[in-house]
């Protein structure tokens, strides 16, 4: 199967700080990838690396090679503007904007004129407030605030916005640890029917949580991808002691 | 090891246990009344304030007239067969409000008793009054009127009390004769306290009863909207630029403490800056609401800004990192999600600021805005007082009637006041939102 993302020895470091060392990482298309390890392993830097969301961090410098598709993701010449509406991303806490849920998912599509006119815009936010499973709980309340949602609705709203700009690629950053569980089921089965159409990379510390939705895990470990491989492999028979000391729950 | 265990168990005693929380109770309810007591200190010092400059100058805003029969005969206001608007302006009328009171008190001849007769009416107050009343109506010629008059200001503290009627009572300046005229008035029911509209419609002038706040208002009004059009746009561009832009490193740090340093520079020092500037190098006009709001906006410059990156900085980063990850660029996010939400912190920030600059007087000084203006301002480019300055020109005149109009234009100036705070908060009431 070819690979969507690829990451050759990709190193990040923090000022001083060495985040992330030597990663090689394949990220299949169509499939979800899920990023396990204990707090502060990299995981999440990793993720944040394939939309150049660490630009934004002061002192952050990333070394190596990742490709979206064999395009050099750090090449002088790429937009990182164009580049984040082919990765999207979807964070941690829920972040809808304090605007109305059509404006919300609109946003994304509006900036990048992806809609000819008001019947067309109208029609991107409906296909992805449907896909993000969301359609029906808001249909008839388009006008109200995205931050009035419960929090699993927000997050679902935030994938909406994330899907509108039909990205290739959809980072997900822990995406279901400030839900509780039925609102976590619903988005696990949204990641689910989503990689039909989007490479997902999930980042989670739910181990349930990996084995249930990504067809391939990455045990990362001190900066350090320790081992990859598909979900079901990593789970039943972890080639490395330290991925089975770690889903076996005797660290991290 | 044991030693530590044995004392832990002592202080666990219940009686030792009882006592701790006994102090700890007390210390609470002694940090409570202190807290209290300041509240408390200062609200009674803020009354005080209060009741002392609405004491004195409520009764401002109330003027003394007299009702006399004005004969608008042509002769005594020297007007000859032109009965032209210019020949009507230019007439007599001081003298028509002479010959009104001398008529009321026929018996009234020596040249000195008559002297003291018109001291109670203010001739040019009523002349102007019966000015405006002819121009209106030029019928009026030939026909007598029962008219009220303003009263002369000596007639208006006794009115009002601020002044005794006994003699050698402090500040007096109506002889006896004179407040027997009075008493004569008034048992006909001639004499009453009217609301004072020229207060609110008439410049400065030297005779307190013609004296009014509106050129100061005029002129405060200017230069604010001059401060605020500088201000506003500039204040805002610098906070974007430095909390959302700008690198950060020396130099913006250096910018950072600079602009924290120039918000604790005294205004007097701005009011020197602008006369070197404004005045000498651009030859601005002087005593102009133009240079004046140059002036302030310097001052409220750093607040403003100072305001603005606070307000920035309260925007949660969620919102950015949401909307950059959608492919916003840093231009998008700051216009679309970030400045909108900070918005009222910047406002709340930016009347402040202005509150702040409408009571400024030392700076104003500096660049000539302490001269006597009689004339409404018509533009920020012509000659003009302004609220805190008018109240600094009233209290250093030393006629007994001014005291109360200081104290009223500085009720003036605080009903402003409050007015652009009151706004500050329901601004920041209407734009608050959640997320």
């Amino acid at each position: 199967m070819s690979a969507k993302i690829t990451a050759r020895d990709v190193n990040v470091f923090y000022g001083e700080k060495h985040a992330l060392k030597a990663v090689d990482l394949d990220i299949r298309a169509h499939e979800v990838t899920a990023l396990i390890g204990p707090s502060g392993c990299g995981k999440s830097t990793f993720l944040r690396c394939i939309n150049r969301m660490n630009d934004l961090i002061e002192g952050a410098r990333v070394a190596g090679a990742l490709t979206l598709d064999g395009d050099d993701i750090y090449d002088r010449g790429v937009d990182v503007v164009q580049l984040r509406a082919r990765v999207g991303m979807v964070f941690q806490k829920p972040n809808p904007f304090p605007k109305s849920i059509y404006d919300n998912v609109a946003y994304g599509p509006r900036i990048h004129g992806l809609a000819r006119d008001e019947a067309e815009l109208d029609e991107i936010v409906m296909t992805s407030l449907e896909k993000a499973g969301l359609l029906k709980e808001v249909k008839d309340r388009l006008d109200e605030r995205g931050t009035g949602l419960s929090g699993g609705q927000q997050q679902r709203l935030c994938i909406a916005r994330a899907i509108a700009v039909s990205p290739e690629v959809i980072l997900m950053d822990e995406p279901c640890s400030a839900l509780d569980p039925i609102a976590t089921a619903k988005v696990e089965e949204l990641i689910d029917e989503l990689k039909r159409n989007f490479t997902i990379v999930i980042v989670t510390h739910s181990m349930q949580q990996a084995a249930r939705v990504s067809q391939r895990t990455a045990f990362f470990h001190l900066g350090s991808v320790v081992e990859v491989g598909d979900t079901e492999q990593i789970f039943t028979n972890p080639q490395h002691t330290l991925t089975q000391g770690y889903i076996t729950g005797r660290f991290g | 090891m044991t030693e530590m265990v044995e004392t832990a168990a002592i202080r666990a005693t219940p009686d030792a246990l009882k006592a701790r929380l006994r102090r700890r109770y007390a210390a609470e309810r002694r940090f409570r009344a202190l807290g209290l007591g300041a509240v408390l200190l200062s609200l009674s010092f803020l009354g005080v304030l209060l009741v002392t400059i609405v004491s004195n100058g409520i009764t401002a805003f109330v003027q003394t007239q007299i009702r006399l029969e004005v004969a608008f005969d042509p002769a005594v206001m020297g007007l000859g067969a032109d009965r032209s608007a210019d020949a009507l302006r230019s007439a007599d009328y001081g003298g028509l409000v002479k010959a009104a009171i001398q008529s009321r008190f026929p018996d009234v001849e020596s040249r000195a008793e008559l002297r003291q007769l018109t001291k109670l009416i203010s001739v040019q107050g009523g002349g102007e009054q019966l000015q405006a009343a002819v121009l209106a109506d030029p019928g009026l010629i030939g026909s007598t009127r029962a008219l009220w008059l303003i009263a002369s200001p000596d007639v208006d503290m006794v009115m009002k009390g601020h002044v005794g009627r006994d003699k050698g009572a402090e500040g007096a300046r109506l002889n006896d004769t004179q407040l027997g005229w009075l008493e004569t008035l008034e048992q006909t029911g001639d004499v009453a306290l009217t609301f004072n509209t020229l207060l609110f419609t008439r410049g400065d002038s030297r005779e307190p009863e013609l004296a009014g706040l509106w050129g100061a208002v005029v002129g405060s009004l200017y230069s604010l909207s001059i401060t605020l059009l500088i201000c506003f746009p500039i204040g805002v561009a610098s906070a974007v630029y430095l909390e959302e832009f700008a690198p950060k490193n020396r130099l913006t740090d250096l910018i950072e403490v600079n602009i924290n340093n120039l918000a604790a520079v005294p205004s007097v020092v701005f009011g020197l800056l602008g006369l070197a500037i404004f005045l000498n190098t651009f030859g601005l006009p002087r005593s102009a609401p133009l240079v004046g709001g140059l002036v302030l906006a310097l001052i409220s410059l750093p607040t403003i800004i100072i305001a603005g990156r606070a307000a920035l900085k309260a925007v949660p980063p969620s919102i950015r990192e949401a909307a950059l990850g959608l492919g916003a660029s840093r231009l998008q996010v700051t216009a679309d999600h970030v400045l909108p939400l900070a918005m009222p912190g910047v406002l709340t920030g930016t009347i402040l600021g202005m509150a702040h600059a409408l009571g400024e007087t030392a700076p104003l000084l500096m660049i000539g805005m302490v001269a006597f203006i009689v004339d409404i301002p018509g533009s920020p480019l012509d000659p003009a007082a302004v609220l805190p300055v008018q109240v600094y020109l009233w209290a250093d005149s030393p006629e007994r009637a001014f005291v109360e109009r200081t104290s009223a234009a500085i009720m003036v100036l605080l009903a402003f006041l409050a007015l652009m705070n009151l706004a500050a908060i329901l601004l920041r009431k209407k734009f608050e939102r959640r997320w």
